[in-house]
Order: C-alpha cells, then structure tokens, then sequence
C-alpha cells in the first residue's frame, strides 16, 4: 500500500495507547526534556525540544481521544493535523532524534518520549515523510536483506579472511548449536575482525555457534524508519533461521538498534514469545565469564574510557557487562562523566547516522560526546556499536581529534587467556 | 448577591459543585486514558521487577545526575513552589477545619507563621518560575494558552488567600469568598487542563518505569 496522509493519520490513531495518553496528559511543559537533548544543548534551537517533536501525535490524540477534544474538532475550533505539517515535522522525527531516550529518564513526570517518538514515526512513515536516505536503506534490506546491501557472498568473502587470519573455523547453517550470530552491515563491511574475535572466544570458551546464510544481518531499518511491518519481515528472518536451526540463543552483535529489534520489539513485531533467548554479544561474554569459560589475561596499558550505546545501555540494560569485562583487562578505565544510563549519545543512532539530510545536524550534535571524551584525556575509545563506532570515528576525523576507537568484543579476543580453561 | 452571599454560596453550594465536577472530570479523563489499553509486552522481562513502576513514581521527584545545575530555576522553584502550595493548602487549620466538616478527620496542623513563611516562598517561587517560562527560550516556544492558564488559575487560590489571611482588603468577606471561588474555578478546570498533571503524572511514572524496569534499567 502506498503512503498517503490517511494512512499516516490512521498509523497515529493506531499507536496512541494508554501510557502514550497518560503521557501527554501530564506534560507541563517544564523544558527540561530540552536540556537532556543533545540537539538542543548543542544547537540551543528550542525547535529541538523532544515534547515539540510530538506536537502532531499529541494534536491526534486529544482531537481523537479526549472528550474535550472531539467536542473542539466539531465545533471546528480545533487545528487539524495537515499533510504539510507532517512533512514539516520530519526533520524534528528523523534528523534530530537519535531515540537515545535521554529524556525517558528526566522527563519529571515521567513521560517515555521516546517511546512516543517511535511510535510517531510510523505515523510518518506511512505517510510518505520519512526521510529517503532510510527509506532506501530499507527497500534495500527488504529486497537484499541488509540496509547497505550486503550479500551472503561478501560475507563468504569475509569469513574466509577471518578463518585465515586467525586459523579458526567459522559454521555456516549449524544445527543444534548454542548461538546463532548474527551482524550489522558495518560489522561485515568495516569491521570484520566482530567475526574473529566472536570465533576466538567461542573456540576457547567451548561454545558452539554458527551464522546462518539466510539471516545474516541483524541491522532492522524497520525500526528506525517506523514501518512495523517491515521491520516484522526482517525479524521473521532471523526466527525463522534460529527455529529451523534449533538453536538456543541468537546473538545481537554490536548493534543498537539491532539489540532493540530483535530482543524488546522482535516478540512484539512477530505477535509470540521466542523459543530461543536473544542476548547482546556482552551479555554472553558476561555469562561465559560468570560460567568460568572466558579467562582474561593482560592488560591495555594506557588510559581509556567506554561509549554506553544509547540502545545496549539506557534502552537495553546492558551497562554492568562492559565495566566488568573492561576492569579485568584495563586498569586505566576511566568512565566518561554521565556515563552509565544517563551517557550523551553519539548522535547517529535511531537512524540518523543513515540519513544524508540530518548530517551537518548529526556533526554539531557531536560536540557533547567531544566535550566528553576530551575532559577525560583519553586516546582510546572503546564501544559496543558497529553504528557509534562509525558515527564517532567519522565526527573525530572532522573534529580532527586523535582519538583510537576499539570495539570491545575484539578488545575481549585479543585479550584471552591462551593458557586457560 | 451582597459578599456574605457570595462567600455562603462558595462555601455551600458553589463547593459541592466544584468537587463533584473536578471528581467526574478525574473520572472521565482516567476513563478516557485507561480504556485506551496497551498490548502485552511479549518480549521477556530481562529481570522481574515488580517495584519497579512503583521505584519511579517516588525516584522521578528528584533530579537524574546532571540536570540540577542544566535547569536550576524550574527545579528548585518547582520545588518550593509546590512543597509551599502543599503546607499551605493541607497544614493551614481553617483549611483542615474545612476538609474535617467535609470527611469527618483532619490532623494537626502547622503554626500560622510557618504556613504564611511556606505561602510566601510559594507565590516568590511561582513568580520566578514565571520569569522562567518568559524568558527562557525552550520554555517560552513551548508554552500555549493551557500552560499560562494552569499558571494563573494555580496563583489565584494562593495571592487570594494570602491576600485574606493579612486582611489586605477592606471587604474581607469579600475576599474569603473570592479566594474560595479562585479555589474551586481551578477544582473544575483541572481534570481539563495542564493541572492534571497532578494525577497523570502517577501514570507516566509508573508506566515509565514499568518499561524500563522489564529492561533491567532504573529509570
């Protein structure tokens, strides 16, 4: 079907459930989900207040769903919702809102804006305001089954250079094993050595694993761009390959938003619960440490500080896993101020980091995770995100800052005891 | 209607009035919120936590790290101005002596001084949070007519009665039955207006905390 300003309207009307009702019933206003924002405390545009970006949904809503309201609609008394505002509002929904869910946790009575912000996407999905560069981005996973189009044959291409790198074998459609791995497009295409380092802790730790050629990517443009039922079809992808392979966990790489579709939305999008755990690639590093089956040894002899992923720490819950694993192996952890749930996003999650029109934006925005990481005096950064990994090395290029970005499961690999277990 | 009247209207039938409609406009407005529904979550809770939408009614009070020094006006002056609403309206004895004649209980009540210290830092606050919403730009882009209203029709009931308290009027019937109207006006546009807040927020926080509770997050 195609997008059309009903099927947006509609898509508003779908979404607005009690705690989206109980939501804006109860903002006043105070600004302060403004000052949490990075968008607005780096740009100072009040336009970039989070509530400000709702106004469209919050307009649906008391025009749908309140008494007061309806009665303001007959009368015509109150302002509709047009086509023009929505397109007016889609660099508020997409450009300037990572869904990093800072303003989830200040907002003082409570409101999940950024629950609401995902939930208004689809509104604006359907439509037709979403912006082209995810909108490509997800035909193309649809279609080839990955937002960057990767085929299964580069991934072939890369597990044969990760196999001889590191004299390890990688499984391909493994029945009955532990994990089924999954990666993003950045992790296949820009940083390969995911796969190694996944393969060299799997080995040592006695873990069975495999990839499977048909659900390979875990990266869900559904998600970001507000589609539901774009987003199920990429999920049922990964269902379908863990429930054909029977394995007992699937594994979201370091991915954001791939962690968020797969293990909070992916039941929801699919309408049943899972036979099968999903877990953050940390979350079983964690547990193999925990099991006595991941021996660390060594250490980084050099000061360095950990990105929370918005998605992995505030909106997943991971944000212990990291400090455990980086306190066995760098004794110079320095954690960066507001670190932890309440960490400033890098600026590209939620879909931005894939959308040409919010780059200049996506830049200014940086210069809190700049101010960040330079107070600290650090040289090495360490995260959990394919996406923030590649948002922050391209913003240090521009700042011209001399910064080394590491991921923390290859950080993990290297790092192994050899002579353990 | 001469003063006296008016005060005896206000304080009989004007009263009634005003409770029941802000008592079915509750009613209706937790109707209109609550019959919406929400979809199970299927995806499983990283822990059970059942106190966890419960934690963030009480840990949303306070400022998250950080935010105290980002907005210190709308924080301290929101502080003061409600905590200084809230001695004024339930530790004020003629206002106990109304809500015992209205229930059949009350409790004890606060010393007159520290009611008129409290109202004072209340109407001081509630200025300054003005100055705030005019000045500051985040907060003046945001705010429509509801937010000046709920403002107003919350500094009425307290400038009124400060006003009565100090005999600052010479026609203090007058005055006692015009800050028990400015009263019962806000009874009966609060379930419709921003003032509601004042019951919603109990349902944003919990549902809040409830979502990011099942993630494992305390939020």
């Amino acid at each position: 079907m195609s997008a059309s300003y009903e099927r947006g309207i509609n898509a508003f009307m779908e979404v607005i459930d009690a705690p989206v009702a109980s939501f804006f019933s109860s903002c006043v206003h105070c600004g302060l989900c403004a000052e949490s924002c990075l968008f607005y405390t780096e740009t100072g545009d009040p336009q970039y207040a989070p509530i400000h970006k709702l106004e469209p949904l919050r307009r649906t809503w008391q025009q749908e769903y309140t008494l007061l309201g309806r009665l303001a609609k007959l009368a015509g008394l109150a302002k509709p919702v047009t086509d023009e505002e929505l397109a007016a509002w889609s660099p508020l929904v997409y450009d300037s809102c990572s869904m990093c869910g800072r303003c989830s946790m200040v907002c003082p009575v409570g409101n999940d804006i950024t629950m609401m912000i995902r939930k208004m996407r689809e509104g604006m999905a359907a439509a037709g305001h979403a912006p082209e560069g995810l909108v490509t981005a997800t035909a193309r996973s649809i279609t080839s089954g990955s937002p960057a189009g990767v085929k299964w044959v580069t991934v072939q291409a890369q597990i044969k250079r990760m196999q001889a790198q590191f004299g390890i074998e990688i499984p391909v459609n493994k029945e009955g094993a532990d994990y089924l791995v999954l990666m993003s497009s950045w992790e296949i295409l820009n940083y390969p050595e995911y796969l190694g380092a996944v393969g060299r802790i799997f080995a040592k730790a006695g873990a069975t694993w495999t990839l499977a050629d048909d659900a390979y990517e875990a990266t869900n443009s559904g998600i970001q761009i507000g589609a539901s039922d774009l987003a199920r079809q990429l999920v049922g992808r990964i269902v379908a390959a863990a429930e054909r392979l029977k394995v007992k966990c699937v594994i979201s790489p370091e991915c954001g938003h791939a962690y968020t579709a797969i293990r909070w939305e992916g039941p929801n999008l699919m309408g049943r619960a899972f036979g099968f755990e999903v877990k953050h690639i940390l979350e079983v590093l964690d547990d193999l440490r925990r099991a006595g089956r991941l021996k660390l040894k060594g250490s980084i002899d050099k000061p360095l500080t950990y990105h929370d992923p918005c998605q992995i720490s505030r909106r997943g819950g991971v944000h212990e896993q990291p400090r455990t694993l980086l306190n066995q192996i760098a004794p110079q952890f320095r954690e960066m101020n507001d670190g932890g749930t309440m960490n400033w996003c890098c600026g590209g999650g939620g879909g931005v980091s894939a959308n040409e029109r919010a780059e200049a934006l996506r830049t200014i925005a940086f210069k809190r995770k700049k101010a960040q990481i330079e107070e600290l005096g650090v040289d090495t950064v360490v995260t959990a995100c394919a996406n923030c990994r590649v948002v922050i090395e391209e913003a240090l290029e521009h700042y011209h800052m001399d910064i080394e970005m590491l991921g923390l499961t290859e950080l993990v690999a290297e790092h192994l005891d050899e002579e353990g277990i | 209607m001469s003063a006296l009247e008016l005060l005896t209207w206000a304080r009989g039938s004007g009263l009634a009035l005003a409770l029941g409609l802000c008592l079915f406009g509750i009613i209706l407005r937790l109707f209109e919120i609550l019959s919406l529904g929400r979809k199970t979550d299927l995806a499983p809770a990283r822990t059970v936590t059942p106190g966890s939408g419960w934690r963030t009614l009480l840990s949303r009070s306070l400022p998250p790290p950080g935010m105290l020094s980002r907005a210190p006006l709308t924080y301290v002056g929101g502080y003061v101005f409600h905590i200084g609403i809230a001695i004024a309206v339930f530790f004020f004895v003629p206002h106990i002596e109304l809500i015992r004649g209205l229930l059949g209980f009350g409790w004890r009540g606060l010393p007159n001084l520290f009611v008129d210290i409290a109202s004072i830092a209340a109407i001081l606050a509630m200025l300054a949070v003005l100055a705030g919403r005019l000045t500051d730009p985040v907060k003046r882009f945001l705010s429509g007519k509801g937010d000046w209203l709920a403002w107003g029709l919350t500094f009425l009931p307290l400038a009124t009665g400060y006003a009565a308290f100090h005999h600052l009027a010479e026609n203090y019937t007058l005055l006692l039955a015009l800050h028990i109207l400015s009263v019962e006006l806000l009874l009966v546009v609060l379930p419709f207006s921003k003032l509601f807040h004042v019951v919603g927020l109990f349902l944003a926080r919990w549902y809040n905390g409830e979502i990011a509770g099942r993630k494992g997050v305390a939020s």
